[in-house]
């Protein structure tokens, strides 16, 4: 019998259309071979990795192109066997949106061949080596936030409970959701594995409760692991219960200050995704050089979750489900609260891309009257960090420094609730965005008041 | 192929101000219907002079102001003022009260201080307390409900038409032979020339809680405020502590001294407190911006309409405590800030 961990208090939220049945028809796909993989040396928090191939080199599915330099970091692979073409910068999706940026371009020659077993990564017995191992196996948070997870176990408290994210609580995307269902009991032996390695006494697996087919299957692996350490939980469906800092008040009650990490207090929060990636490695010893990513949208004909080579052109993933619909507009990476909309389909799949969402016109926000505030305060009654964001509004319009401070500016995780549920559809989340930037600048901010056409 | 390129989020929004405005609208049909049962017409003419002088003179300062007009005039925010103008209004009186009343909360109110979302005071109720103030004796020209069994004939819809905007009335009628006191004037009178409540309440004008007529107009306005409540369109915080705010002290003073003051049904349904409770202390510009600040918002309010009714000058006394309650919404918000996640 698998305990059930109950849920505490979650600030805020907001129920959300989750349009994630179109994307979880159809199995996963495996397998697929792009014609080519554009590798980005930095995929990941911190340093970027070090090239360690060289132009018009044969490389093997599974083999280092680049490696970790520094902490924290995380090695890139080749996630099929090919040659290298170019060394060169290109436009890839990071964490300050599409911008030219050092790739290793890899030609596939349609073999797929795997490094040969004296040459892969090895499995150490010893816990110490097996957070090494996990580094140089490229591992990061597969959630979308891509921290090297080798770095993410190094806490500085002992560890009281290891989450493993399941909640999966942005709309359209189904990966985890997918990924749990099908390979339940891989994703329970790595979580146990991160056990291991943290020396956590309790590790929660943590799933949203509009995805009983995946609580099932973890359900099962679980009792089947019987391991008194192994806890579920089956939290609420609301957005954004899977914020890593929701998600720890939400199981534990407790809060992580502002500023600071969960890490420091003794949480650590891992992905789903993360935890299969970890036991593949031990059990196939093979790094990350693929992840499953959920392609919908009413712009795409065959919306399915694929298991793609990291590094795959989007146009080449779309091309597999089947193509564009006519009327595409949009094109996003991530879900549609905090997705990142691309200029094009030429930039490659990260370790980050949990999602490809090929949006029409009528599915997204387009150009829209903001009214003035009315003050209604739902604003607030859906911010999950209890801010006030019709004022932050009122502060940022004025560049009132001090005001935005006092009201926790830095506290706002940017999730979006406050626009969708804004009746004024004012864009709160990207002045608060702007006046993030221009606060850490010590620049007038330059957004105006609402309302004013 | 090129994609468009905004910033996240992109789901689109679930509710615009318009739809918003439109179902406080939506919410106060069955009242207006009901009120047109038991007082004839008044209150739709109302509502219709008001509405045209609200919008009339929204268009006007807008451009006096030079502001752009497209959206503010079809936000129904004008509407919903005039609206709840209309039901603080007696539906018996000359066309230019409620014309000045709609033009007052517009200017005054709503625009001087920089259109929709800027009023620090209830629009309607700024428009009603200057009504009050100026034309006392039109402002208490309330007529009867058509019950039928009462000592009354009330006027055609012509004649009241008529009267409304001519100022004649069928020959051998003047205006004090078609109006009548409210329940709350029979009652503030009563009690304040020593007689008991339950004498006063045995007459003709007064049903099960309150007035007979209003206690039902009063139910649909209550059932407006539910589907407010009902479609998110309010929150409960205000109207709880509102309607518990007059509740509390009438219990109390009720239970203490029976003959003295009013039961706590009569106030409950009197006057203007579900109309209040539900449509005009909520509205968010000017009530407090937290829910611990809502709560004691709506409270003071309460309290005030009861303190106002039982020893004020005027019957009423809602229009007064949400103008006074405004003015003390900066200092709530400020004291009433939720503490931030993660922070002490």
């Amino acid at each position: 019998m698998v305990d059930y961990v109950f849920e505490r208090h979650l600030s805020g939220g907001i129920l959300l259309p989750a349009n994630k049945t179109t994307s979880t028809s159809l199995p996963i796909h495996r397998g697929f071979v792009p014609t080519k993989l554009v590798l980005a040396i930095h995929q990941h928090r911190g340093n970027a990795a070090e090239p360690v191939v060289a132009i018009g080199e044969r490389v093997l599915k599974g083999q280092t192109v680049a490696a970790a330099s520094g902490t924290p970091s995380a090695a890139v692979h080749a996630g099929t066997s090919g040659w290298v073409r170019a060394i060169e910068e290109r436009p890839v999706l990071g964490g300050h949106g599409v911008r030219p940026s050092l790739t290793i371009v890899i030609e596939s020659d349609g073999r797929n061949e795997r490094l040969r077993d004296d040459d892969a990564l090895t499995w150490p017995t010893d816990i110490a080596a097996q957070r090494d191992a996990i580094r140089a196996g490229g591992i990061v948070g597969l959630g979308g936030a891509v921290y090297p997870t080798a770095d993410k176990l190094a806490t500085p408290v002992p560890v009281k409970t290891l989450i493993i994210n399941g909640a999966e609580c942005e709309p359209y995307i189904s990966c985890d959701d997918m990924l749990m269902r099908e390979n339940a009991a891989e994703i329970v032996a790595g979580t146990l594995i991160l056990a291991d390695v943290l020396a956590a006494p309790r590790a929660i697996i943590a799933i949203e409760r509009d995805k009983p087919q995946a609580m099932e299957a973890i359900e099962a692996a679980a009792q089947a692991a019987d391991d008194a350490r192994l806890k579920l939980a089956e939290v609420p469906t609301i957005y954004p219960a899977g914020g890593e800092k929701q998600l720890v008040e939400l199981l534990t009650g407790e809060e992580v200050p502002s500023g600071r990490y969960p890490g420091e207090f003794g949480y650590v929060c891992q992905n789903v995704g993360t935890a299969y990636a970890v036991q593949r490695l031990r059990a196939q010893r093979e790094p990350l050089v693929a992840r499953v990513v959920t392609v919908t949208g009413g712009g795409v004909k065959k919306p399915q979750n694929v298991e793609v080579p990291i590094g795959t052109p989007i146009a080449e993933l779309i091309a597999l489900c089947g193509g564009y619909n006519e009327g595409v507009a949009r094109l996003i990476a991530g879900g549609s609260m905090m997705g990142y909309a691309l200029p094009d389909d030429e930039t490659p799949i990260t370790k980050a891309t949990n999602c490809i969402i090929a949006a029409l016109a009528d599915e997204v926000r387009t150009d829209m009257h903001e009214w003035p505030c009315i003050r209604c305060g739902d604003c607030a009654m859906v911010c999950p960090s209890r801010l006030l964001p019709q004022d932050l509004l009122v502060a940022a319009t004025t560049s009132d420094f001090a005001g935005l401070h006092t009201l926790g500016l830095q506290d706002c995780i940017e999730c979006g609730c406050c626009d969708v549920i804004c009746p004024s559809q004012i864009l709160l989340t990207e002045r608060f965005r702007i006046a993030k930037r221009s606060v850490a600048a010590r620049t007038p901010i330059p957004v105006t008041s609402p309302g004013q056409d | 192929m090129r994609f468009d390129q905004p910033t996240a989020p992109h789901a689109r929004p679930i509710v615009s101000v318009p739809v918003i405005m439109r179902r406080v609208l939506f919410a106060l049909v069955p009242a207006m219907l009901c009120h047109t049962w038991y007082f004839g017409p008044g209150l739709l003419v109302n509502v219709a002079l008001t509405a045209s002088a609200a919008l009339l003179t929204e268009a006007v300062v807008l451009r006096l102001r030079g502001r752009p007009t497209r959206y503010a005039l079809r936000d129904c925010s004008a509407l919903v003022t005039a609206a709840l103008l209309s039901f603080a209004l007696p539906p018996f009186v000359p066309f230019w009260i409620p014309l000045i009343g709609g033009a007052i909360a517009i200017t005054l109110a709503k625009q001087l201080y920089g259109g929709l979302g800027k009023n620090i005071f209830n629009p309607a109720m700024v428009g009603y307390v200057f009504l009050i103030l100026s034309f006392p004796v039109e402002m208490t020209q309330w007529l009867p409900p058509r019950m039928g069994d009462l000592d009354y004939q009330p006027l055609s819809v012509g004649e009241h038409v008529s009267y409304v905007f001519t100022g004649r009335l069928p020959a051998g009628l003047d205006v004090d032979a078609v109006t009548r006191a409210t329940p709350l004037d029979l009652v503030k009178e009563g009690l304040r020339a020593d007689r008991p409540f339950a004498e006063i309440r045995g007459g003709s004008l007064f049903g099960d809680f309150g007035g007979r007529g209003w206690e039902w107009v009063a139910n649909f306005i209550a059932l407006g405020g539910l589907y407010l409540l009902y479609t998110g369109t309010i929150r409960w915080h205000i109207p709880t502590t509102f309607l518990l705010g007059i509740l509390t002290p009438a219990t109390v003073l009720y239970l203490i001294d029976p003959s003295a003051y009013a039961t706590p049904g009569f106030h409950l349904f009197s006057g203007a407190t579900m109309l209040g409770a539900f449509f005009i202390a909520t509205e968010p510009v000017s009530a407090a911006g937290t829910d611990r600040g809502r709560l004691i918002y709506g409270a003071g309010i309460g309290l005030l309409v009861y303190a106002l009714r039982t020893w004020g000058a005027y019957p009423d006394g809602v229009a007064f405590s949400v103008l006074l309650m405004n003015g003390t919404v900066p200092l709530i918000n400020r004291y009433t800030r939720p503490r931030i996640y993660g922070q002490r």
